[in-house]
């Protein structure tokens, strides 16, 4: 590697690391101001974990997140085998980009217009409400990363496993799914973390009593910066971590084998 | 084969139901006027009035929300803004994401799992948490103007929060890793044999870039410019917490009409505004890819 690849590795790494690093450093500070070291000190954690309404709208995240991952990585995973394995079917182009769209739309769109929608249905808005959104918004996700892993699969296994007398269903059960399982482990950790992250469709489809973690943090960080928001964060960060890198590794260990 | 053609069905069904079919109610509402009532909106479809209720509501179809979205210079400024942010970020982001994706297809082969984790790791965090970083950094009594200060390299606290600077910095750093990963992908799948050759006919490293490595990731280039320009477009965290109240979007503008002046028709038409704006790029840059190709058949 040349050095101009050196430098361009190293500075943009550290862009990308510097500014979370800053917040995990000073969520240890003793000091109420952000900026200023006053020493190593765990009380912004014990006030955080002090803190009702941030804990309960964690909560609240959690439950969001589990529903409507399972509901994505079902739907994400059905979409990917549609466009991977069924070949021509009546709307083939509208169904791609109804997989694709939500992925690029801009977040502010897709949460005004399902809230249109519920009101337009008459539904009470609520967590039901934000695990159908979020549902929504990952459902591509998923798709994307199960389809990587279904184009790459050696499709002579299931054509074997066919010529062998399994009838389809048996196929996609007991060949193609057990090959894909690492990949929809993948999907399911991402759209987890999408729905963990999400602020501004969340916002749109909440009702009263719905309040999501990203919703308290924001209406906290309007009002500046406050070290407990850090504490907040640097679990967070180290949570999402730990999710990340367990679905590099998932996605990973195939690659190689 | 009956049971694979149904497997589209389910999520052809959940996506038409939550995704296509609230841009059509979006549509239809960006033509109704705002009004005091629940919901805030006329006219209201009537379906069960039949034709009756169909006729009544194409009569009462209301263009005032666009005239206001045209004759309004806020509008107006909001939308140039928006497309000249994402625009001068996307450039910034190329420029930028081109040596780290390269970098990292020229890194040794083991160090490469390893690197592509390192850029989807920070992807994967909360955006809100990250932007939030950004704050303690820029604001005046902040880090980066506490360090430049103790360098001696500025004489007075940095005034680049809530400027259109931060929202450039923010819009870069959140969109990073949509730059790079699709310019890595391309990059790590070039065939070297072919830099080789340039190299070996004589051409100096940075000519082999230009005229080899670059018009090879093409596709990567376009494709990482779409992820980054879409959502910048409409994006409304960054702007709210960098920008200050001098940054004007489109998505801070749908949200303070949405939210704080409960005018959910005008809402509704910037949100088509935005879909326009952000699908026109898309369609042409489609066209001008597909002629590409053709002409290099």
């Amino acid at each position: 590697m040349s050095l101009f690849s050196r430098a361009a590795l190293g500075l943009g790494l550290l862009f990308l690391y510097a500014p979370i690093a800053a917040l995990v450093v000073y969520s240890f500070n003793a000091s109420a101001l952000v900026t200023v070291w006053g020493g190593f000190s765990l009380k912004w954690y014990g006030i955080l974990f002090q803190d009702g309404p941030l804990l309960a709208a964690a909560l609240i995240s959690l439950r969001v997140a589990l529903a409507s991952a399972l509901i994505a990585t079902l739907l994400g995973t059905l979409a990917a085998l549609a466009l991977g394995r069924s070949g021509r079917f009546l709307g083939r182009l509208l169904f791609t980009g109804l997989v694709y769209a939500p992925m690029v739309m801009p977040e502010v769109v897709t949460g005004l217009s399902l809230l249109l929608l519920f009101v337009g249905l008459g539904l009470d808005r609520g967590v039901g409400t934000i695990v159908i959104a979020h549902a929504t918004l990952a459902t591509g996700f998923v798709a994307v990363v199960v389809l990587a892993r279904l184009r790459v699969l050696d499709q002579s296994l299931e054509e074997a496993a066919a010529d062998l007398g399994a009838g389809p269903f048996r196929v996609l059960a007991t060949v193609t799914l057990p090959l894909l399982a690492p990949a929809i482990a993948a999907g399911f950790l991402l759209a987890f973390t999408l729905s963990l992250d999400d602020l501004v469709v969340a916002s749109f489809v909440s009702g009263p009593g719905a309040t999501t973690l990203p919703m308290r943090l924001y209406s906290q960080v309007r009002l500046g910066v406050n070290p407990e928001i850090n504490a907040a964060s640097t679990l967070i960060v180290a949570l999402v971590t730990v999710i990340a890198l367990s679905a590099s590794w998932l996605m990973a260990r195939h690659q190689y084998r | 084969m009956r049971l694979v053609r149904l497997l589209p069905l389910l999520p052809y069904l959940w996506l038409g139901a939550f995704f296509l079919l609230p841009f059509i109610i979006t549509l239809k509402i960006s033509f109704s006027a705002a009004a005091t009532a629940q919901p805030p909106y006329l006219p209201v479809l009537d379906w069960s009035a039949g034709p009756v209720g169909w006729a009544y509501f194409l009569e009462a179809l209301d263009f005032a929300n666009y005239e206001t979205l045209a004759g309004d210079s806020l509008y107006r400024d909001a939308a140039l803004s928006s497309l000249a942010l994402a625009a001068a970020a996307t450039l910034i982001l190329v420029l930028i994401g081109l040596p780290i994706a390269h970098a990292m297809a020229r890194a040794p082969g083991r160090w490469q799992p390893a690197l592509v984790a390192l850029v989807i790791v920070p992807f994967w965090t909360s955006f809100l948490i990250r932007i939030y970083a950004w704050i303690a950094i820029l604001k005046p009594e902040g880090l980066l103007s506490g360090a430049l200060m103790q360098l001696g390299l500025i004489a007075s606290p940095l005034e680049i929060m809530n400027t259109q600077t931060a929202v450039l910095i923010g819009l870069t750093y959140a969109y990073l890793p949509f730059m790079v990963l699709p310019l890595y992908a391309v990059l790590n799948r070039l065939d070297p044999r072919l830099r080789e050759a340039a190299a070996d006919l004589g051409a100096s490293p940075a000519r082999v870039f230009w005229t080899v490595t670059l018009p090879l990731a093409r596709p990567g280039l376009a494709a990482g410019a779409l992820l980054c320009f879409i959502p910048m477009v409409g994006e409304f965290i960054i702007p709210d917490l960098l920008g200050g109240s001098d940054t004007l979007m489109l998505g801070r503008v749908l949200w303070s009409e949405f939210f704080s002046n409960r005018d959910w028709p005008l809402a509704s038409a910037v949100a088509i505004l935005l879909i326009v704006l952000v699908v026109g790029p898309v369609v042409l840059f489609r066209e001008a890819e597909a002629r590409r190709e053709e002409a290099g058949k």
